[in-house]
């Protein structure tokens, strides 16, 4: 590791809050973030499976609570952070071939992720209460 | 001393890590086996909204969806698992506490895809 000295001497480079923000920047976190949320959810995707694996009255009690107003809100926002991270991923996937490196398609890019994850959820529940019916 | 390796030979998988190329690649190749697997989990927890316990049991436990769970659970295991290693190795800089975070990440993730594992095979089997 570097001496106290090297540290020293060292010239720093601006961190976060010196730069502006944007949406190219807030994409970026959010991928983490919701690569990090997607993480604790697995959790959730787990306890639904074993729920249904160890009988029917267990299976209803927690499909209860995922039928509850709190439920169906954390499972909106699971299922936006799965499909925002997906596009997310898919942006880079395009980098990855080296592509689309150009600032106009990097802005164009993140807005793409954003609307797109929201667009795609609204969809997602949308055809989620056609089929269910009315609650 | 005279150094007789090729520089191909060199960085041939010896990142800092040793093994940063490894990680990248297999980052990415979940990544992608993530894409059709998640719009598959999507569809099935659409389809599956209200339904009871056994119309979801016998869905799950049919062998093509069970295969394909298993396939998701597997693959979004080892892509999680090294995600969460990427941002722990960002933000953790103590090395007690990193060692301790990234043992803590690969017990979680085993454990975790271990019970959707264990699910799956049983409604498979029957449960
Ligand atoms: C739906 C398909 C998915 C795709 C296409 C995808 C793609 C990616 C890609 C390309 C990265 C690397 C980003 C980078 O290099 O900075 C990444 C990171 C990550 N992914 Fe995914 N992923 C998917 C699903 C998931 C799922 C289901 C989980 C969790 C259960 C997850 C958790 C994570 C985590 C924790 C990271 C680390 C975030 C970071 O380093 O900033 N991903 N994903």
């Amino acid at each position: 590791m570097a001496s106290a000295k090297t540290v020293d001497k060292r010239p720093l480079s601006p961190h976060l809050q010196i730069y502006k923000p944007m949406l190219t920047t807030l994409m970026s976190i959010t991928h983490r973030i919701t690569g990090a949320a997607l993480y604790v959810g697995t959790l959730l995707v787990a306890w639904w499976l074993f729920a249904a694996a160890t009988g029917p009255e267990y299976f209803d009690f927690v499909s209860g609570i995922a039928n509850s107003k709190f439920g169906r809100f954390v499972i909106f926002l699971y299922t936006w952070a799965l499909l925002h991270h997906m596009l997310g991923g898919i942006r880079h996937f395009i980098w990855d071939t080296g592509r689309g490196f150009e600032l106009p398609t990097v802005e164009l890019l993140a807005r793409a992720t954003i609307i797109g994850s929201l667009t795609l959820t609204f969809v997602v529940w949308a055809i989620a209460y056609a089929v269910r019916g009315a609650f | 001393m005279a150094d007789m390796r090729t520089p191909l030979n060199k960085v041939r998988g010896l990142g800092s890590a040793k093994e940063g190329a490894d990680h990248f690649w297999r980052q990415r190749m979940t990544a992608l086996a993530n894409v059709p697997l998640t719009i598959f989990f999507v569809v099935t927890l659409i389809s599956l909204w209200g339904k009871d316990y056994a119309a979801v049991t016998s869905y799950l436990g049919s062998p093509v969806v069970g295969i394909v769970m298993l396939a998701l659970v597997v693959s979004a295991m080892v892509h999680m698992r090294l995600g969460m290693q990427t941002i722990i190795e960002d933000y953790v800089h103590s090395e007690g506490i990193k060692v301790l975070c990234l043992m803590l990440n690969t017990f979680f993730v085993i454990l975790v895809g271990l019970s959707c594992v264990y699910a799956i095979v049983k409604l498979s089997l029957g449960a």
